[in-house]
């Protein structure tokens, strides 16, 4: 019975594992893992949860396609992320530039940070002022708890 | 400030936060992507006609008039629910729809034209999805308000319904019709 569920499971997973790569022939091992690392930091626009290197949507595979005749055309990774964010956006990029409407996004989660630990500085310093108050009003003894 | 007031303070800050998520999304789509062409000249193309294959049509000679292009398929379960407000709508705005068939077959795009009634002017086809890609497309229906200078000017991405004809697509056509008149 379990072993039956354990082959239901990795039959679940095995079109999908074959959907998502195209067959796509490398010429070098260079040019795999510039096409690759480009996948991976491009954002599928249709499902946005997912790289280009990982959907299976249409859009992906044109843009994958795409990503590997610039490669072929000699262009730099930064030409083909400027091709793709002139048509599609920052969104597109995994890693947003760094820009006044990106400061927020980027620098945000320190001043988040830094609000909290004054917070934290500032209750951890009323609470020993309070212990010595305490400690200094009450006899040393009783207050030996 | 009482320290004892801070979790209270923290709680209505958290619940102005999600209140306004919520009211946010009432009208905003998050999944939309907004397109970084709006204000810059559309991209030029050649495309074969859909009705007439050896026939292409070249974006060179759509100048000088505001038109619609409208990106649509057969395999697109929206095109079919917002294609009644095109036949009706979409035409009685006086300018140019073009349809934009996108990655489809020909053959079932004509079927489904048939079907479902076609409200275009021309219908050319992207079977490649290149051209899309120029435009930023990713996904149908979309479509682009293109003004006489050949800018595009609005993009609307989803079915088009009445309000947005009325809401997005009349007063951007009246500043386009405006600017042509002075």
């Amino acid at each position: 019975m379990m072993k039956c569920l354990q082959l239901f499971f990795i039959c679940l997973c095995l079109p999908f594992a074959a959907y998502a790569v195209d067959p796509i022939e490398f010429k070098s091992e260079r040019e795999e893992q510039r096409f690759q690392a480009l996948a991976k930091e491009l954002r599928c626009l249709v499902c946005q949860n997912e790289s280009l290197a990982d959907s299976s949507a249409g859009l992906a595979q044109d843009l994958r396609a795409e990503v590997i005749v610039q490669i072929r055309d000699g262009k730099d990774d930064h030409a083909i992320k400027t091709y793709m964010t002139e048509r599609y956006g920052d969104f597109i990029l995994y890693n947003p530039p760094i820009k006044s409407t990106t400061w927020l996004l980027w620098f945000g989660p320190f001043v988040l940070l830094i609000i909290g630990a004054v917070v934290v500085l500032n209750i951890i310093r009323g609470r020993k002022a309070e212990t010595k108050n305490i400690t200094a009003a009450e006899d040393p003894v009783k207050s030996d708890w | 400030m009482n320290a004892r007031m801070l979790p209270l303070l923290a709680f209505g800050v958290l619940f102005a936060l999600l209140s306004f998520g919520i009211w946010y999304i009432k009208d905003h789509n998050l999944k939309e992507v907004p397109s970084p062409l709006i204000g810059k000249p559309a991209p030029n193309f050649v495309l074969p006609m859909l009705y007439d294959p050896q026939q292409s049509l070249d974006s060179k000679t759509l100048s000088g008039k505001p038109y619609i292009l409208h990106v649509f398929a057969s395999w697109c379960f929206v095109c079919r629910d917002e294609n009644p407000v095109l036949m009706t709508q979409g035409k009685a705005l006086g300018i140019p729809l073009i349809g934009f068939n996108y990655k489809d077959e020909p053959d079932q795009a004509k079927l489904w034209l048939q079907q479902f009634g076609n409200p275009y002017d021309v219908v050319i086809a992207d079977f490649s999805g290149k051209t899309a890609i120029d435009f930023g497309v990713y996904g149908a229906p979309e479509s682009f308000l293109i003004d006489g200078q050949g800018r595009i000017r609005y993009k609307h991405i989803g079915a088009i319904t009445a309000e947005t004809i009325e809401k997005n697509f009349l007063p951007q056509l009246e500043k386009i019709r405006q600017e042509q008149a002075p």
